[in-house]
């Protein structure tokens, strides 16, 4: 099992720390994801998920809560379940139960939400969130539940009226609910994004977050430099402090600036001698702060039970095992393969494993040739223009093999690295073979000697001053050799120029 | 020849093999039944344009031959299923004007068939009652009544629209639904036969809800041949419905008139309760006798949590039933209540919910969400399934020793007037349910057959309880149980 591959080795590093005016304080922080299953249905209809369709147009008879009509559950939303389950290494369970959290709101039709309370579908597993090389946080997984989405309300579309869009009313979410093992808005940050890189690995999400096909409910409080370790050492939670869940949020920036402000401004309550309130908050982004939505005492009792219209979910580790066996390499193992394979930089390995695509086009290039050679050029020259003009690794107009050709035409010594950029440019506009665009264009470099040797004595001879210096400082040869690439097109072999030039320097 | 509305659902179906007659005489019968029943208040909304229609669509079916048994027979609807483009209301005011888009998945099936909707029928809001006295359209009146009395009486609840409208002779046969008694306390009330199948034998998708993991639908028929008939073509596996069992539906007519003989009956001796009529236990002896008659051994047996079931089952269908009716919130469809300029959400919830719905209803509403707050749930909620749990582990005992079927009394007393009961104590009310409503926490099937009359010459029954999904074995039973009682009266026709 892919699982089972060796990872690379970490160190967990210390907690962020604010200093306040009566000392350090540290933040505690756990996560609820709310991760949308990548399914063309909804949860428990037969209702379309499309982003982006006309209101109120993706809407069956049981998303509307039409009398009589009866859930029924969507299996490859099972499926999905349990590959996340496994993909964060956590216990699948066999046995898992629908409940009723009950509320009203015009957005809910049912007058309840369809969740997993008492028994969730997946329970603990775990997240390695990268945060430099050879560091990285371990953030426990406390479970993992499916669960229906609810509508939209708008209530700026006239004066007096709200307007109710339910197509998102019952699409599948798997609520993923960390532990309070993150120590610092980055390392927030950074937990969101590994979370979506394994989803979209697993092709369970889609990762979306502007669509909202993920979104992020973060409980935050500070504590004071040791409690945290008290905590852990106990379970007690009341080594920490009071906690504020500042919901809803679909961006790793304001994740990391609510973060930021709401432990600032829980400390300067504490400072001031006050006390915490334990409520829900929502984050202001234009503004910059979190302010008080509803506090515990207006918390609603949702009167969970079971759903009497659905039968316990059950399934045998027999269906377990088969997800297991397809399941892909995850970013962890590929990481640490790259590493050990194609001997790139732990630094290179995140970047080249980021999304599938990007490592499997590095894989390709790698593929029988030397893996720091590809990366670099995968990295630095690739993936840096794809950013420049916005592009995916799919939409990539210099394929795999044809970043190969040019990585050959270098190894075998028939064009220099500086022609091979300009190679690269070719290919990026027009297209084309590499060996072919070299041979029709002349670009081959230079490795008669009598010619290499012809143009080093011209630069010599053209240069006398800077000829004397060089004798002087050797390291002054590197000039000449420029200047012999320039005299050629770049098409000199630059080895072959160097020791030319040293020789003809008299500097060996 | 006699009016065509009074024939069986099997007389019908030979009848019209035999050419006597056609569906569209059936009907036209049924409807003219209908038209001058309106003192019964049976019929929420009448559809005779679609049932002529149906009619003779039926016909052609039928003389091209080889028809299903229900083809061309005249039914009526519980008003809590929903049926397309027909007015559909739970009894509610809440659901005024209710059109479905839809059709539930069992009226399907007969529709498929080939049978004949004359119109829906009279219940309980919402199926909460057991005398049909809280109907939004107020109570269907039985067709029966005390000797030298005027006062209308009760057909029962919450299916009380179906029963009047079956043993009145308004339709050949009718749906009804039971959560806790629904169908069968009716059928006993009113001389007629209901049956409730075990809990997934028939679909629940279009029906509207009350207490999901009790809700089941079934026939209200005037034999028990008819019920077996109607049941087939109700019963059968819908992907849509989660909880309904993917089990192939049997001939259960093919068990009528059966050899019982060696067959063990049980006979619980929790279910004697204090107070209950003199009649009540004669009729259970009377029952025994039958069985012992037919060749059944008779036996006593204990299911000895029965005492905790109706309270289990006022909270666990309460609970359900707050849960279920929350959609009801004057948003999508159905009535909704008007606001002033100003008033948000909460008040257009909270007044379309007040006018929308009756006392009971919003009584067992409260109960049900009380029942299941934070930090009641534990006392009621829970507490009330594992009680079900042990009474459904009675009657899986009792099966293991042996037992086939279960006899007991149907109801503790005849069809009491309207009015009569409840007013002051619920519970009262409540207690019509004493006898059925083990069965619905079981998810068992049961079956209530006319089995003799009380002092005033009303209507009383016998309830048979199976095995799960032993439908045909229990209705091979209470056919025999029909047979040797007899039971042939019919109300003296007064409205």
């Amino acid at each position: 099992m892919p699982l089972d591959a060796p990872l690379l080795a970490f160190e967990e590093p210390a907690a962020k720390r604010i200093e306040g005016a009566t000392g350090e304080w540290e933040m505690v922080i756990g996560m609820e994801v709310h991760a949308q299953v990548a399914s063309k249905s909804k949860l428990f209809s037969g209702a379309s998920t499309a982003f982006g369709a006309e209101p109120n147009t993706n809407v069956s008879l049981v998303d509307a809560a039409m009398p009589g009509m009866l859930p029924v559950i969507n299996a490859f939303c099972v499926e999905q379940a349990v590959r996340a389950g496994l993909g964060l290494r956590a216990k699948i369970n066999l046995r898992s139960v629908f409940d009723r959290k009950n509320y009203f709101y015009p957005d809910l039709p049912q007058g309840y939400q369809i969740s997993q309370f008492k028994h969730p579908i997946v329970g603990e597993g775990e997240v390695i969130v990268d945060l430099a090389p050879g560091v990285a946080r371990r953030v426990g997984i406390e479970r993992i539940h499916l669960e229906q989405d609810a509508g939209k309300s708008i209530h700026d579309m006239d004066p007096s009226l709200s307007f109710v869009d339910l197509n998102r009313t019952g699409v599948a979410l798997m609520e993923i609910v960390s532990r309070p093992h993150i120590r610092g808005p980055e390392e927030a940050a950074e937990y969101v994004r590994k979370l979506r890189q394994i989803l979209r690995y697993l092709g369970a999400c889609d990762g979306n977050m502007q669509e909202g096909s993920l979104r992020a409910d973060v409980n935050v409080s500070v504590c004071r430099p040791g409690d945290y370790e008290r905590f852990r050492e106990t379970g007690d939670f009341g080594h920490l402090g009071t906690r504020c869940e500042i919901k809803n949020m679909n961006s790793m920036r304001f994740i990391q600036q609510a973060i930021d402000f709401e432990a600032k401004r829980q400390i300067a309550i504490l400072e001031d001698g006050g006390k915490v309130d334990q409520e829900t908050r929502l984050y202001d982004p234009s503004k910059g702060e979190t302010r008080s939505m509803r506090s515990k005492e207006e918390a609603h009792d949702y009167r969970y039970f079971p759903d009497p219209d659905l039968l316990p979910l059950e399934f045998s580790q027999d269906f377990v095992d088969g997800i297991a066996a397809s399941l892909p390499e995850l970013p962890d193992q590929k990481k640490a393969r790259f590493v050990r394979d194609y001997g790139v930089t732990e630094y290179d390995a995140g970047v080249l494993t980021a999304e599938v695509e990007s490592a499997d086009f590095f894989e390709a290039v790698a593929s029988g040739r030397d893996g720091k050679t590809a990366a670099n050029w995968v990295i630095n020259e690739l993936f840096g223009r794809l950013n420049k003009e916005g592009l995916a690794v799919s939409a990539s107009p210099v394929s795999a093999a044809q970043l190969g050709g040019v990585i050959d035409l270098i190894a075998s010594g028939e064009i220099s690295g500086k022609i091979a950029k300009d190679l690269f440019e070719i290919l990026w506009a027009e297209g084309g073979i590499p060996a072919e665009i070299v041979e029709a264009r002349g670009m081959r470099q230079v490795t008669d000697t009598g010619a290499i040797e012809a143009a080093v004595d011209e630069v010599i001879a053209a240069n006398p001053e800077k000829a004397a210096q060089a004798r002087e400082k050797p390291s002054m040869a590197g000039w000449f050799v420029g200047q012999v690439m320039k005299a050629t097109g770049g098409k000199a072999n630059p080895q072959a120029a160097g020791e030319l030039v040293k020789r003809k320097l008299g500097i060996e | 020849m006699t009016a065509l509305n009074r024939l069986t659902l099997a007389e019908a179906r030979d009848g019209l093999r035999r050419k006597d007659f056609t569906s569209a005489e059936i009907t036209a019968d049924c409807l003219e039944a209908m038209e001058g029943a309106k003192a019964l208040n049976a019929v929420t909304c009448p559809t005779p344009e679609k049932a002529m229609e149906m009619a003779k669509a039926a016909d052609v079916r039928l003389a091209a031959g080889d028809a299903p048994d229900m083809c061309g027979l005249p039914l009526g609807i519980k008003d809590l299923f929903c049926t397309e483009g027909v007015q559909s209301q739970a009894a509610s005011n809440i659901l005024a004007g209710f059109l479905p888009p839809y059709e539930s998945t069992t009226t399907a099936q007969l529709w498929r068939d080939g049978a004949v909707m004359l119109g829906k029928l009279n219940m309980d809001e919402f199926a909460m009652g057991s005398s049909n006295e809280t109907s939004a359209y107020g109570p269907a009146i039985s067709p029966w009544r005390r000797p030298g009395s005027n006062a209308p009486l009760t057909p029962g609840g919450s299916s009380g629209g179906s029963a009047a409208a079956v043993s009145a002779d308004l339709c050949l046969a009718a749906t009804g639904t039971d959560t806790g008694g629904s169908i069968r306390q009716p059928a006993a009330f009113t001389g007629i036969v209901g049956v409730k199948p075990t809990y997934g034998r028939v679909s629940r998708r279009g029906i509207v809800a009350f207490a999901s993991s009790l809700d089941q639908a079934g026939p209200m028929t005037k034999t028990v041949r008819d019920a077996a008939i109607m049941l087939r073509a109700m019963a059968g596996h819908d992907p849509l419905d989660s909880t309904s069992a993917d089990l192939p539906v049997p001939d259960f007519e093919a068990a009528i008139g059966a050899d019982i003989r060696g067959k063990v009956i049980g006979l619980p001796r929790e279910y004697r309760v204090e107070g209950m009529p003199a009649e009540i236990e004669p009729l259970w002896s009377k029952g025994r006798a039958m069985l012992e008659d037919a060749g059944a051994e008779v036996r006593e047996i204990s299911l000895p949590h029965t005492k905790y079931a109706l309270p289990a089952y006022y909270i666990i269908a309460p609970a359900e039933a707050s849960s279920n009716l929350a959609r009801y919130d004057g948003v999508r469809y159905g009535a909704r209540a008007k606001i002033r300029p100003g008033e948000g959400i909460t008040a257009l919830y909270e007044r379309t919910r007040a006018e929308g719905f009756g006392a009971e209803v919003k009584a067992r509403l409260l109960t049900g969400a009380y029942v299941l707050s934070a930090g009641y749930y534990d006392a009621y909620y829970l507490r009330a399934q594992k009680v079900r749990a042990l009474i459904k582990r009675d009657f899986e005992e009792a099966f293991a020793a042996g037992v086939d079927a279960i006899l007991t009394p149907a109801t503790p007393s005849a069809a009491f007037a309207l009015g009569e009961v409840g007013a002051d104590d619920p519970v009262a009310m409540y207690l019509n349910d004493v006898f059925t409503v083990t069965v619905n926490l079981a998810g068992l099937p049961g079956v209530s057959v006319p089995a003799g009359t009380d002092a005033q010459g009303l209507p009383l029954g016998l309830q048979l309880i199976g095995r799960p999904w032993e439908e045909a074995d229990m209705l091979s039973i209470a056919r025999a149980i029909e047979e040797r009682a007899a039971f042939s009266a019919k109300p003296e026709r007064w409205w």
